[in-house]
């Protein structure tokens, strides 16, 4: 039979705020446990939570960014559920009336495009971790993350394979860096999803059963686990036996999931508003305000590098992947005022590869779009060969010097001289006479020679175009 | 000292008639003397005396307040930095607050000096102070007889003059129950108007602050004090706070009284009633109208409210689980038994009764038909109070059905229990500010007059409580064997 797949994302992308979202406690990852968990956060008897305006704000961007409903009126529930990494034993969540509605996010499948349902996106808070490592059987629980604004963004069904589902993960991870409302940064889990995957024969109307698999935090592994789970379920089911509506954990080391709790023992999360919150009203004035900071989304910049660039499609996918690589290329468009092609050419190129080389973003890049825009200036004016452009660039990388400053220091200049030139060609032909036999005999190939020795004579520094005309003449 | 009024006393300071630390002294005495009626869980002398000296320096200097030195008592569901915070649970029994409730800090800004915390019943849950895990609070006028709850430690203390006022909360009487029931004044805030933070939850949507004093003039001070918008509360709402004592001695002339049929009907001890009566008649010689009124949805108070505060409280309380803080069982072989046996062991029966039926009203399936409707009757109350209000200027009632009951009289009756708060719940599902002032006795048993008012009419209501004062003398009376 043929088998036809269904799935639906839930991704978790973590809010890009300085404070938590209902308490003034950093957020910033990777500190000592506990020490980022105010009395809000560890759920002290008294306490109460105060939202942070700037997630709401967040949670608008993205609605518009994805031409969704942005809910006049939405309210704040209590999830309850006991955990020990959940201080209050229940969590800040939203369910019947989240903030962001239904909206969509094309995905480009082999240049065809795909148009993904996106129900809902809702805003919650985090819970704390839980450490098993290093307490001698006992667990230890840090509240650092405990209150961090999560967005939970929820897909429809649309997707029929694991390669849609990337192509979406990726474009929604690709936008929320855009908007700067998330990071994006998957180890430390600020960008992660769940899965619902089910089967069906193809052609056939209903669902089938659909399982969750929790907590997929990379692309690569949302790939596996999908198809895995597609493989599990196609064979359950071809063997005679019945998928059932479970969550179920992928384990990356052993490539496999495995049943967490079935739709029996699952939860019943008791879900209603929240007396300590009052509901959140978006007015028409914060919704035009926002629109009006929108920034350009990825599609939009695509167009319109294309048009105004003429740039190939490799050079503006890599150059708008982020909106910082974006800008920096316009920056250096802009300042040096050189050919768009060979700006994008050496940011795409020697930039991105020592950048990469390093492991750094593009923000922290050695060279700004300043220093590099001195660079393409003296490549355009001839002032420099493009052999010791690269030169320049590496110096350029190491110090904190201007390229108009290095070229002078190491004499870098290219020397369009054509007495300079002559002499030295005259010399070359006067040393190397077999060669110039074989060439005047029509081995054409000599010319290259001849090239490489003035080069090397002229430690890379004459201007090649000169070379090759001078070479002509003398010959 | 302890027959004086707040404002005497603050006088008495000012013009250095005694110092907060005499003053201080003798209450501290008064409450060694009278530990037999369990009002306090914890007495605090070392921070009392060392509050009360800074005050008298503050009193030196010119910079006191009118509760500069002035030793008050808070209830102990305000947390309090460095003194035991119990909320009359055994699940707290052990925690000492890391920070100060908003209201604390508001007291100790104004240099009040704190005695102790007084006891209450657990989480607030009770109407009677008997669900304490600290024991039952004796009634000061008959030591075997309840002093109401949940706030009972706080009306005894200011009945008994073991602290010239106390802070209250009142969730669905708390407040006012017991202030009737010790023959105190006692006010229950406009929902917002103090904040919350702090104050451990017991039903979010309903609890309040408030004062608890001898005298409306009383209360006016400690309002002042208490009221305001709090940036760590959102539910606590931004409206100026008026000057409360400016207001009280307005004219009551052509003011007007509704008195709603619901309240006088079958329930009502006839004798309350008789004093409930005498107490109008005083009010039409101040020159009031009285108006009759019905509010035909008041009796459905009592089930939305045992709806919607214990679904608020299943989720409040879940924070109490034996991890961070508080009780924890003995040696738990897991996670389930942690959790178990800490709750089982850490909660009294009437907080596990109400986490029980909470739980229950907001499951799968019943959500819509205990919560919903709740909410709906919720609304439907507030609109009946709404349309009265909009034709009379305050309404008036018992606020209790009977005077106090016997100790252990209701325990194993918890219908009979609830009942005991039919006049008071409604008010805090609709949000509104109403007062408890002494009326009269039955039996030598304080009787308690309800004035209820329209959202932040708090300075309105103190007015008409005040011209009462000044032509009655129920709120002087003092129980016997505390002279």
């Amino acid at each position: 039979m043929e088998w036809e797949t269904v799935i639906g994302l839930e991704v978790h992308a973590q809010l890009a705020t300085r404070s938590k979202i209902f308490s003034g406690a950093a957020t910033a990852y990777g500190a000592e446990p506990n020490t980022q968990a105010c009395a809000v956060d560890l759920g002290l008897p008294g306490v109460l939570p105060v939202l942070n305006q700037e997630a709401v704000r967040m949670a608008v961007i993205f609605g518009m960014a994805i031409e969704a409903h942005i809910a006049p009126y939405s309210v704040f529930a209590r999830k309850n559920y006991f955990y020990p990494d959940l201080p209050k034993g229940y969590q800040i969540s939203q369910m019947d009336h989240p903030i962001v509605g239904v909206g969509h996010l094309d995905i480009n499948i082999d240049g065809v495009i795909k148009r993904i349902g996106v129900t809902r996106a809702h805003l919650e808070e985090d819970a704390g971790k839980s450490l098993h490592e290093d307490f001698h059987g006992l667990t230890g629980i840090d509240l650092n993350r405990a209150g961090t604004p999560l967005l939970e963004i929820v897909s429809e069904p649309d997707m029929r394979n694991a390669k849609e589902a990337v192509a979406y993960m990726r474009k929604l991870h690709e936008l929320v860096r855009y908007l700067g409302i998330c990071d994006g940064n998957m180890q430390e889990g600020s960008f992660r999803c769940d899965a619902n995957v089910s089967v069906r024969p193809k052609g056939q109307a209903e669902f089938g059963t659909r399982a969750e698999i929790k907590n997929i935090n990379s692309f690569k592994f949302v790939e596996k686990a999908i198809n895995h789970e597609v493989e599990r379920q196609i064979t359950l089911i071809e063997s005679g036996g019945k998928v059932v509506q479970e969550t179920r954990l992928y384990d990356s080391v052993k490539d496999e999931t495995r049943s967490m709790r079935s739709k029996e023992e699952a939860n019943d999360y008791r879900y209603f508003p929240d007396p300590d919150l009052l509901p959140v009203i978006i007015d028409e004035a914060f919704k035009a305000q926002i629109k009006a900071d929108l920034p350009e989304l990825p599609e939009a910049k695509k167009l319109r590098f294309k048009a105004d660039y003429h740039l190939d499609e490799e050079n503006i996918a890599i150059l708008t992947a982020t909106r910082a690589l974006a800008d920096y290329f316009e920056a250096v468009y802009k300042k040096s005022g050189c050919e768009a092609k060979l700006c994008a050419n050496w940011i795409t190129g020697d930039l991105s590869a020592a950048l990469n080389k390093a492991g750094l973003e593009i923000n922290a890049s050695p060279i700004n779009d300043e220093r590099l825009s001195g660079l393409l200036v003296r490549i355009s004016d001839n002032t420099i060969s493009g052999k010791i452009a690269k030169q320049v660039f590496e110096l350029l990388w190491q110090s904190t010097a201007n390229a108009d400053d290095i070229i002078a220091e190491q004499g870098l200049t290219q020397i369009s001289d054509t007495g300079v030139i002559v002499a030295i060609i005259d010399k070359i032909i006067a040393d190397n006479p077999n060669q110039v036999e074989q060439y005047r005999s029509g081995k054409d190939k000599m010319f290259a020679f001849f090239v490489g020795q003035v080069m090397k004579a002229m430690q890379g520094k004459a201007n090649p175009a000169e070379v090759n005309k001078m070479l002509k003449e003398r010959l | 000292m302890h027959t004086k009024t707040l404002a005497e006393l603050s006088l008495g300071l000012h013009k250095k008639t005694y110092s907060s630390v005499e003053l201080t002294q003798f209450f501290l005495n008064r409450i060694d003397q009278h530990q037999a009626l369990n009002s306090y869980i914890t007495v605090t002398p070392e921070l009392a005396l060392a509050q009360a000296k800074a005050a008298d320096q503050r009193l030196a200097d010119g910079t006191a307040d009118l509760l500069t030195g002035i030793p008050i008592a808070q209830k102990d569901i305000f947390c309090t930095q460095g003194v035991m915070t119990t909320c009359g649970s055994k699940m707290l029994a052990n925690f000492n607050a890391p920070y100060n409730a908003t209201v604390v800090d508001k007291f100790n800004l104004a240099g009040a000096v704190m005695l102790g915390k007084l006891n209450m019943d657990e989480f607030a849950m009770g109407s009677s102070n008997e669900t304490s895990y600290f024991g039952a609070v004796k009634n000061p006028w008959n030591i075997n007889s309840v002093p109401g709850g949940s706030s009972g430690g706080s009306a005894a203390a200011v009945s008994a003059r073991l602290a010239v006022c106390a802070t209250g909360t009142d969730t669905g009487g708390s407040i006012r129950q017991p202030a009737a029931l010790c023959g105190i004044t006692g006010l229950k805030p406009t929902y917002g108007r103090v904040s919350r933070y702090g104050m451990i939850a017991y039903a979010s949507s309903l609890d309040q602050g408030g004062p608890m004093t001898r005298s409306a003039e009383d209360a006016a001070i400690m309002l002042q004090t208490m009221a305001g918008f709090d940036e760590k509360d959102s539910t606590s709402v931004d409206v100026p706070v008026p000057d409360y004592r400016a207001g009280l001695n307005k004219s009551l002339v052509g003011l007007k009284i509704g008195l709603p049929k619901e309240f006088f009907g079958e329930g009502l001890d006839e004798n309350v009633a008789a004093t409930l009566a005498a107490a109008i008649a005083e009010y039409r010689k101040l020159g009031a109208e009285v108006i009759d009124i019905s509010m035909p949805n008041l009796k459905l108070a009592i089930p939305a409210y045992y709806v919607i505060a214990p679904a608020e409280c299943s989720a409040n309380l879940s924070r109490f689980d034996g991890v961070r803080y508080g009780y924890r069982c003995e040696s738990p072989v897991d996670l389930t038994d942690l959790y178990t046996r800490s709750r089982g062991e850490g909660f009294g029966k009437e907080v596990k009764r109400r986490i029980l039926m909470g739980t229950y009203a907001l499951s799968t399936g019943y959500y819509d038909a205990y919560y919903l409707k709740a909410q709906k009757i919720r609304r439907l109350i507030s609109e009946d109070f709404k349309a009265a209000l909009a034709t009379v200027d305050v309404i008036m009632g018992p606020v209790t059905p009977s005077t106090a009951f016997g100790i252990g009289e209701k325990m194993d009756d918890p219908i009979a229990m609830y009942l005991s708060d039919i006049y008071t719940i409604a008010i805090n599902l609709a949000g509104l500010p109403a007062m408890s002032i002494p009326a009269g006795f039955v039996a030598n048993m304080p009787v308690g007059l309800q004035l209820i008012g329209d959202y932040f009419a708090e300075v309105r209501l103190l007015n008409i409580a005040h011209q009462y004062q000044q032509v009655t003398d129920w709120h002087n009376f003092i129980p016997t064997g505390f002279e």
